[in-house]
């Protein structure tokens, strides 16, 4: 009868409890963790215990972690950047049954956010046709790429030989038309674009005598959608094996990582060139407006050498740009401010003295490739952002650096009239 | 790149052949010179040597010689323009080429692309393809025609220009950047001649399946946030771009980052 009782009674532990209740008890950690099962309450919902989430931290304090473990990701410093760097799965393309090219523009022996996109498209059209196919990126002159794999390259031909470098459109034509004789691809991709995309493709196009489509905005494997009466009418068409992509025609490829195996081309015969480059010609830099500009010198807060920045700028072959302070205080015209109430600047290099990276400056150059910084201040925001930063006096540095554009205008004069001579 | 420095020693003997086509304003869809093949016309104008003559420059068509916008290339000073009287349909580049030959020219300049039409900017590749000419494109200017070699200056992004030098006969596209073509004027417009040849060509047979319609304005890209937890989305939507981190040269001295600086200057090729 009692031991029936006993059963039937529920005996509490008031210590136990007092324990349980009490987590700066030192023996709170046994009592706590000794129930782990999940808890159904009468209806079957699963019952948490909110006493029991989440950890004692050092201070005693109870804290829950919401990120689910990411927590690390969102840390700050410089580090967290690098320990985010995740491996992407790779693609591998063996034996691949077809070929489709790419003939990216590589401007400054990078890829453009134009060339990974036709990349993008690439392996769009691969993936609409039956069997194994592999995206061959065909690249001249030196290049300085290092991320062929994750742009979605799966096959490399690098002619970076010297006869391709330079302006040799001729020369190039005749390495794409051993290309197609070599691989035969399904399709061909050119970048529409005026850093040599649509000349190279209209060559080809020219010479195996096929029809392109140009402007194309849309493309799969039936039919494309490109631009045509200079960009006011919509043509769609049957998809030709020559195409010429606007920007944006497909997104990147931002979750696979491919091989970028190098390739190699039986030399291509070398033609005898009718066009001859004399190379570029001195522009004045000052006359392309700011924001087609290439390489921009920027002036802030920082200058108090007026005419040597100026003096700087000439010599350095560079167009001059200006913060708003320095545009407030009248030493900069206003049509040279840059940022998000004057220009929103495209330049490759972005050469900033004494400006310490307002939101809103920081906004105006959101789309330069490489940014120099040169302040006294090594924690503003133009240090973060900048490839490189130089702390120190401004005038200084800029006299030096005119002391060395000067040496090599001399020699580069120099080199010219033994050249002529 | 002032507009009237060209030497030209054979402007006498030089023959160039300006083709045009029939132009669309881009905002009121209206008929008229197409800009770059104005421009086109311009350039050979100056070529010739500005005297209103225009004898060694023939402005050419091939399609329909009633089309008004021909009226206003003839504005620019033209005594005549050439007409090669064809259906607007069908392919142009046969008797085009012909008449080239015919007509031995040694520059001939185009647009970079028609207004109208397929607008793929293909002529001049497949005209040199077929003549098995030279061809520049996107010319801002010919600088020089000496000995039977000219000096072209092409337009390249950024504001840049590039020389190269190119033997005669050769085909130019001209771009944007060309010096601007003059006024159109009604008189001379309504005076000048068209010399029209009736030529035979073959209908352009894959245009007719193509569907045409007014452009669609296309779909902004979206930035997609690959974010899993709230945390990332809210990072990804108010961090400012910045880089991973460059070099930061401190307590180096002033010479050594001035150095820096120039070789990273010189590494970017932006340093001529």
């Amino acid at each position: 009868m009692s031991d029936h009782n006993s059963n039937d009674v529920l005996r509490r532990d008031p210590r136990a409890e007092w324990i349980a209740r009490n987590r700066l008890h030192p023996l709170h950690g046994t009592v706590a963790s000794s129930e782990t099962a999940e808890v159904r309450g009468p209806s079957g919902l699963l019952r948490k215990n909110p006493h029991k989430v989440g950890f004692i931290g050092p201070n005693g304090i109870k804290r829950i972690d919401r990120l689910k473990g990411n927590a690390a990701a969102t840390g700050k410093g410089r580090r967290s950047g690098a320990a985010k760097d995740v491996q992407l799965p790779l693609h591998k393309v063996e034996n691949p049954d077809f070929y489709i090219v790419v003939v990216p523009d590589m401007v400054g022996g990078r890829l453009t956010a134009h060339d990974k996109d036709i990349i993008g498209q690439a392996h769009k059209l691969i993936s609409g046709i039956d069997g194994n196919g592999a995206v061959l990126a065909v690249c001249f002159g030196q290049s300085k790429e290092e991320h062929f794999d994750t742009a979605g390259v799966d096959r490399l031909l690098l002619l970076d030989d010297e006869s391709y470098e330079g302006y040799c459109p001729e020369q190039r034509l005749e390495a794409l038309v051993q290309v197609e004789s070599a691989y035969k691809p399904q399709f061909w991709l050119f970048p529409d674009s005026v850093n040599g995309g649509s000349d190279l493709g209209s060559r080809l196009a020219a010479r195996i005598g096929e029809r392109p489509a140009v402007q194309v905005w849309q493309a799969d494997n039936q039919t494309v959608v490109c631009r045509g009466a200079g960009g006011t009418t919509d043509i769609t068409r049957n998809t030709p094996r020559l195409l010429m992509l606007a920007e944006e025609c497909a997104d990147p490829i931002d979750e696979t990582r491919h091989e970028a195996q190098s390739v190699t081309l039986d030399a291509a015969p070398v033609v005898v060139a009718q066009l001859r480059d004399r190379g570029q010609v001195a522009v004045d830099p000052n006359a392309i407006s700011l924001a087609e500009a290439e390489f921009i010198l920027s002036a802030g807060n920082g200058i108090h050498n007026w005419d040597q920045f100026h003096s700087a700028a000439s010599v350095l072959g560079a167009t001059e740009g200006a913060s708003r302070v320095a545009v407030d205080d009248g030493f900069m015209p206003r049509f040279r401010q840059v940022g998000a109430t004057g220009t929103w600047v495209t330049a490759r290099i972005y050469l900033a003295v004494g400006i310490s990276g307002a939101i809103q400056h920081m906004q105006g150059i959101g789309q330069c490739d490489k940014v120099i910084a040169i302040n006294t201040d090594a924690g503003c925001d133009m240090v973060k952002r900048a490839a490189l930063s130089v702390i120190g006096d401004s005038e200084a540095i800029l006299g030096e650096l005119i002391k060395l554009a000067e040496d090599f205008r001399a020699q580069q004069s120099a080199g010219g009239d033994r050249d002529a001579a | 790149m002032q507009p009237n420095q060209f030497k030209v020693d054979v402007a006498s003997k030089l023959k160039i052949v300006s083709l045009v086509s029939v132009g669309k304003h881009p905002q009121s869809g209206r008929v008229r010179r197409s800009d770059q093949d104005s421009r086109a016309v311009e350039l050979g104008l100056k070529l010739t040597g500005d005297n209103r003559s225009g004898e060694s420059l023939t402005v050419l068509h091939a399609g329909d010689p009633r089309e008004q916008s021909l009226r206003s290339y003839a504005g620019m000073g033209l005594k005549s323009v050439r007409v090669l009287q064809l259906d607007p349909s069908a392919d142009a580049i046969l008797p085009l080429g012909q008449h080239l030959l015919q007509c031995g020219a040694d520059i001939v300049l185009t647009g970079v692309r028609a207004e109208s039409g397929e607008s793929s900017g293909m002529v001049p590749y497949q005209l040199a393809e077929k003549l098995g000419w030279p061809i520049v494109p996107r010319v801002a200017n010919i600088v020089s025609v000496e000995g039977g070699v000219a000096e072209v200056l092409q337009a390249l992004p950024r504001g840049q220009r590039r020389s190269v030098m190119v033997q005669l006969p050769f085909i130019a596209s001209v771009d944007s950047a060309a010096p601007e073509a003059r006024q159109s004027a009604f008189g001379p417009a309504s005076r000048a001649l068209m010399d029209i040849e009736v030529v035979s060509a073959s209908v352009d047979m894959t245009r007719e399946s193509w569907e045409e319609v007014p452009a669609r304005k296309r779909p902004k890209r979206l930035k997609v946030v690959k974010a899993k937890t709230a945390a990332e989305r809210f990072k990804a939507a108010t961090a400012k771009s910045q880089g991973e981190g460059g070099k930061v040269m401190k307590n180096e001295s002033a010479v050594e980052q001035a150095q820096a600086i120039f070789d990273l200057l010189k590494e970017e090729g932006v340093l001529r």
